[in-house]
This record gives structure tokens, C-alpha cells and sequence, in this order.
């Protein structure tokens, strides 16, 4: 079995601060983790290979600075590590992003046969989830989003039998190899690096690939050229024409405030009462 | 047009459409009906659909895909009755539970006959996981989980406005220079429209071009929620919910306790969620919940742009915070400058007594 984990370093967004004047994100300083999501996938697919013998590499596209993403992955366990790295890739969107992907995928396909491609759910600064499915369709994988848990892999049949999150249950599936898989939030738990493994780490040359490592003959389909999507324009909300009307009590103590808000509630919307009198019955 | 290329030019960046892509007219959405049920996400989209088409002067198709019988053959109806002029019906027993390659089949072969130039998709797992596969197979741009969708008359184009850098902006991303336009938007985030009894209007039906022995993906079983006590909150009235001014965890009992007493749904800010307070089921946000309650009452929230737009369809929001500047106070209604720890239990105590007098009262 091999096994390719796509990861993703993204910026820890809890700690994003925009310019209050020129609304551009302050990016100096900003801590970078792998995106959470990946994880629950890197530690499935390490789950697989502790389970029935498998490689795992782990795949980037980033800069240079992605490397940590691709150390951080080889100190959890991870075999391999390749880091697609080249300016021609710079503005890529979701389309863009997966045809290099899934490019380097078939590359590393051509010396070790690929069974399985793990991928985040979705990524906690894109949001979009499209990244997964658009390798899956370029390569012709089974795919198998939203994945709460995999139920057997059976790599001599070539067959995999899972539980997906779908509307109001799980669907159990079972697909051929090879397949795509992103994996659900908390289906798992990231194991700690083991000392041996971090010291490989430190140590380990990461693998950098260019378009043409990568096989890209066609770099009009890479980056800001390859991507249908233009952002026209960022910019923050307009905070709204009125403010929230403050609710204020001399003297202040929480139970006076308390009933001014609750009077000035009831005085606004006189049905809310009765909303929450049948609410709470139920 | 010009035979002139325009070297170093994107693609994208075009002035003027290309000729072949005028072929792509109306605005289309999917309508998700999974195990018999069409899901909500699709009527708003409906609603929001008819205003893009007005404003081109064009017309609405719903998509709708599912096994032959009369539970379709119903939503179609259903989707008349929201709005749209027309249904594309493709029934078909294989297409009876959601699997990705034949619906990613149907929908591909369906948008390559009859040109859409606008497909909308609910931001569900079975959106999303659609979506991905046939903006890939068409190559074309799809925008996902839209808050505002616009069109933009000089270009044509549609602009899809998301947030973006982890919720701390909004962005208007367009398609210029390929077709379909493709775009997800979340539960919640559009109003549901008003039904016209009686509307109607034309079904066009097409099949699939698939036999079962050539779906590889086979659905072995069902598996329904047991939990039937799981959160409604994307449908509640009432919803109070609590963010990092909450301080430590065995504070969020603070929410429960008011919630309790209005008969609320409890939800929280993302922080609370990543940092273990909360399941992620109950976060509230761009990627969370989208809510639309009648009073939402937010302790110890900020109002970051990712919690904004997942709250800003409620009727009334009632904000508490200490920091008197919290941007959480430039989109709420009410503001109480505070400690949440405070005004909370002040709160479900003043609740109690006067809807205990209401009740008396009626």
C-alpha cells in the first residue's frame, strides 16, 4: 500500500489581524500550523499503515516556509515528504491548486504505485472543500468525502468499505482502490511524534519539486493563469449605518440592567414572550 | 471578436466573453432531495435564484435528480411553487441514494446540453462533494459558500461574495471567462421564499447514461442518527451563545442555564469549538451554523467577520461584552457593555420571574 497525504500550511487563524486602516492582513509574525482538518487524515492514514503495512508520503504545494508543514508531518511519522514548490504556481484557486496536486500525485505514481490519497476536509483559511474532489476527478479516484471512519481495507481485493456523513446518517460504502478520503472532524486523534521519528525529522531533506519535477508540461494551466476565479475585491463589512443601542442603568448592577434589557426586548418585539413561553413547554 | 490574442493576458482577465460562451443562458439550481426529502438549503436558493434571473431578464431551472416515483415527481412541483419556470428531471433507480459518479455524471451531461450560465448548489456535505467534481470535469471557476450573490450587469458576471482569510474579510470573487458560474452557499444564509400555490411550470426530462455494473461505489446500508435530541439550531427561534469572554469552559453552563429558561438553542464563537468547550456541531459562523433566530442574545462574542456572517439574518441580537469597541456592537441591535459572567445569571434570573408572570398572565 501507498498512501498520499496532502497537506496544507495555513496561517493560525485565531491569531489574523487585519490593518484597521488599509483592511490588509497583517501577516508579520503570524504562526503557521499543518490545517487542522489534514490531520484527522494524516493520522488515519497512519493508523492504516500500523494497521496493514503501508508507505505514507506527505505532499505540499506552498513556498518555501512550507517545509515546516512537511517536518512537522515526518516527526508524527509520515515516510516521504515532497514540498511543490515554483512561482508559476502563485494565485492559484481551487481548479488551479488540484491540477498541480493531482499532477505530482501521478508523478510519484510512475515509481511507486498509488493506492490511496488522503486530503483535509477542507482547510481553515479557504474553506472551500474543493481542493479533495477536483484531485479525485483529475486522477480518477472513488471518491469518499466526509468520512467518519473506515471500516476495512482490503488492499490484495482492492477494496475499502466506509461510513460517510451524509443528511440525518451515515452511509456505508464500499468503493475499489484506488480512492480519495477526507476524513471527518474528530474521527481520530493526532498521535505525539515519537522521539526517533523527530529526529528524522530535523534531519530529513525535503524533496522540492518545480512544475517540471511535477511533470507540468502545460504551465498555463498552474497559478493565476490556470484559475477561472478572480478575486475582484476584498474589503471589510461596512460596519452598519447605527450602532447597537446601548443598554444603560445608573448605578448599573447586573439585575437593573438585566430588566432594562429585558423590558427593552418585550417593547421591540412583543411576540418574543410568547415565542419563549412555547419554547420552553416543548 | 477580434482574432487578435492578447499575449500575457490571463484568460480570465477577457474584456469581452468569448463567442461560444454566449450559448450559456439562465440560472440554474440543484435541488439536493436525499432519502425523500428535499433539503431547505435548496428552496433558498430558489428564492435567490428567481432575483439573479430577474435581473438578467432570464430564466430559473431547478436540477433535480432522484429515483423515479412520486416523492420527485412532488419536489418538482415544489420547486414551481418556490419559483423556478422549469425542472430538469433526470429519475432514475440508480440515482435512488447520493453517490458522486452518477451524479457527477447526470449534472456534467446536463449543464454541457442545455448551458446554464449560472448553477447554484446548497454548501452541504453532498453539495460540496458534488460541486468539486463537476466544476473539475467542466474546468470551470465555482466559489464556495457565498454570502451575497450579486450580478454584475456591466460584465454579466456573477459576483459571489465570501468571506475569506479565515473570516476576517469579504471578498467578491467572479468567473469572467468560463461557464457555467459556479457557486455554493450555506444553509440558512438566504431567506427561504414564499410558496405560490399553484405556480407552475415546464419539466424537461433527460436520463443517465449509466448501468449499475459501471458504478463502482456501492451503498452497502443507512446507518439513520439515533441522536434524535441533535441541535436544531440552523432553525431555532431563540439562540444564546457564548464566546472566549465566557473565560473557562465550566462557564458555558452560564448559556445552558439562560437557554433553559427561553427555551433557546446554545451555540458558541469558533474559538470555543477549537478549544474543546464545545462540539463543532454547535459553533456558530462561517464555518459553523448559519442561524436566522427571531432574538439572539451573544455573551463574551467579539463578532469577527466568520461569526458575523453566520448570524446576521437574525431579527434581533442582543450583544454582551466587556470591550465597549467589540465589532460584535457595530451589527447588533442591543448592547449591554459588560461581564457576561455578570449579566448572564442576572439575565436568566430577570427571564424566569417575568416569563413566569407572562405565564400567569395568559
Amino acid at each position: 500500500m501507498h498512501i498520499v497525504v496532502c497537506i496544507k500550511q495555513v496561517p493560525d487563524s485565531a491569531q489574523i489581524r487585519v490593518h484597521p486602516v488599509t483592511n490588509t492582513i497583517m501577516r508579520q509574525g503570524v504562526p503557521t500550523i499543518i490545517n487542522p482538518y489534514d490531520l484527522f487524515s494524516l493520522e488515519e492514514a497512519l493508523r492504516l499503515r500500523d494497521r496493514i503495512g503501508a508507505k505514507v508520503t506527505v505532499l505540499t504545494m506552498g513556498p518555501k516556509m512550507a517545509e515546516t508543514a512537511l517536518r512537522k508531518a515526518l516527526s508524527l511519522g509520515a515516510d516521504r515528504a515532497i514540498l511543490l514548490t515554483d512561482r508559476r504556481f502563485a494565485g492559484s484557486d481551487t481548479l488551479a491548486t488540484s491540477f498541480a496536486l493531482a499532477s505530482a500525485i501521478g508523478k510519484i505514481a510512475e515509481t511507486e504505485p498509488v493506492d490511496m490519497v488522503f486530503c483535509g476536509k477542507q482547510t481553515i483559511d479557504g474553506d472551500t472543500a474543493q481542493v479533495g474532489p477536483g484531485i479525485a476527478r483529475r486522477l480518477g479516484l472513488q471518491q469518499l468525502t466526509y468520512i467518519a471512519r473506515i471500516d476495512s481495507v482490503d488492499p490484495a481485493g482492492r477494496e475499502i468499505v466506509v461510513q460517510r456523513r451524509a443528511e440525518g446518517g451515515v452511509q456505508v460504502l464500499r468503493t475499489a482502490l484506488p480512492c480519495m478520503v477526507t476524513m471527518l472532524e474528530g474521527s481520530n486523534t493526532i498521535r505525539f511524534g515519537t522521539m526517533p521519528d523527530m529526529f528524522r525529522a530535523a534531519r530529513a531533506v525535503i524533496e522540492e519539486w518545480d512544475a517540471a519535477a511535477a511533470g507540468i508540461e502545460d504551465v498555463m494551466k498552474c497559478g493565476l493563469r490556470g484559475s477561472p476565479t478572480v478575486v475582484k475585491r476584498v474589503f471589510a463589512p461596512k460596519p452598519n449605518a447605527k450602532k447597537a443601542e446601548q443598554i444603560e442603568v445608573e448605578g448599573k448592577s447586573a439585575e437593573d440592567i438585566a430588566l432594562a434589557a429585558i423590558d427593552t426586548l418585550f417593547a421591540a418585539r412583543p411576540s418574543l414572550a410568547d415565542d419563549m413561553l412555547r419554547q420552553a413547554a416543548e | 471578436m477580434s482574432e487578435q490574442k492578447q499575449p500575457a493576458s490571463r484568460a480570465s482577465l477577457k474584456a469581452k466573453l468569448d463567442e461560444k460562451l454566449l450559448a450559456y443562458q439562465g440560472v440554474w439550481v440543484f435541488i439536493e432531495l436525499e432519502r425523500g426529502q428535499v433539503h431547505s438549503v435548496s428552496w433558498e436558493l430558489i428564492g435567490e435564484g428567481r432575483k439573479l434571473a430577474d435581473a438578467q431578464g432570464v430564466e430559473l431551472s431547478g436540477v433535480l435528480v432522484g429515483p423515479s416515483g412520486e416523492t420527485t415527481r412532488a419536489a418538482a412541483q415544489d420547486a414551481f411553487a418556490y419559483g423556478a419556470d422549469n425542472v430538469y428531471l433526470v429519475e432514475d433507480p440508480l440515482l435512488a441514494d447520493y453517490r458522486n459518479e452518477p451524479y457527477t455524471q447526470v449534472l456534467t451531461k446536463l449543464v454541457n446540453k442545455y448551458k446554464p450560465e449560472i448553477l447554484l448548489l446548497g454548501a452541504t456535505n453532498l453539495g460540496r462533494d458534488l460541486a468539486g467534481s463537476v466544476a473539475t470535469t467542466l474546468a470551470t471557476g465555482l466559489t464556495a459558500d457565498c454570502t451575497e450573490l450579486a450580478i454584475d450587469m456591466e460584465g454579466r458576471s456573477l459576483a459571489a461574495t465570501r468571506p475569506t482569510f479565515g473570516g476576517s474579510l469579504l471578498c467578491t470573487i467572479h468567473t469572467l471567462n468560463f461557464r457555467p458560474q459556479m457557486a455554493t452557499v450555506r444553509p440558512r444564509v438566504m431567506a427561504m421564499p414564499e410558496r405560490q400555490e399553484g405556480r407552475g411550470g415546464r419539466i424537461i426530462e433527460d436520463g443517465i447514461d449509466m448501468a449499475e455494473s459501471s458504478i463502482i461505489t456501492k451503498v452497502l446500508d443507512f446507518i439513520p442518527d439515533r441522536d434524535t435530541n441533535k441541535s436544531q439550531l440552523a432553525y431555532a427561534d431563540i439562540v444564546v451563545a457564548g464566546g472566549m469572554g465566557l473565560g473557562k469552559a465550566e462557564n458555558y453552563a452560564l448559556v445552558q442555564e439562560l437557554a433553559a429558561v427561553l427555551g433557546a438553542e446554545t451555540g458558541g464563537s469558533r474559538p470555543l469549538v477549537q478549544k474543546g468547550w464545545l462540539t463543532a456541531d454547535r459553533q456558530i459562523g462561517q464555518t459553523g451554523k448559519t442561524i436566522r433566530p427571531k432574538l439572539y442574545i451573544a455573551a463574551g462574542i467579539s463578532g469577527a467577520i466568520q461569526h458575523r456572517v453566520g448570524v446576521e439574518g437574525a431579527d434581533t441580537i442582543l450583544a454582551i461584552n466587556t470591550d465597549p469597541n467589540a465589532p460584535i456592537f457595530d451589527f447588533a441591535h442591543y448592547g449591554i457593555v459588560g461581564d457576561a459572567l455578570k449579566i448572564l445569571p442576572a439575565l436568566t434570573a430577570a427571564f424566569r420571574k417575568r416569563l413566569a408572570v407572562n405565564r400567569l398572565a395568559s
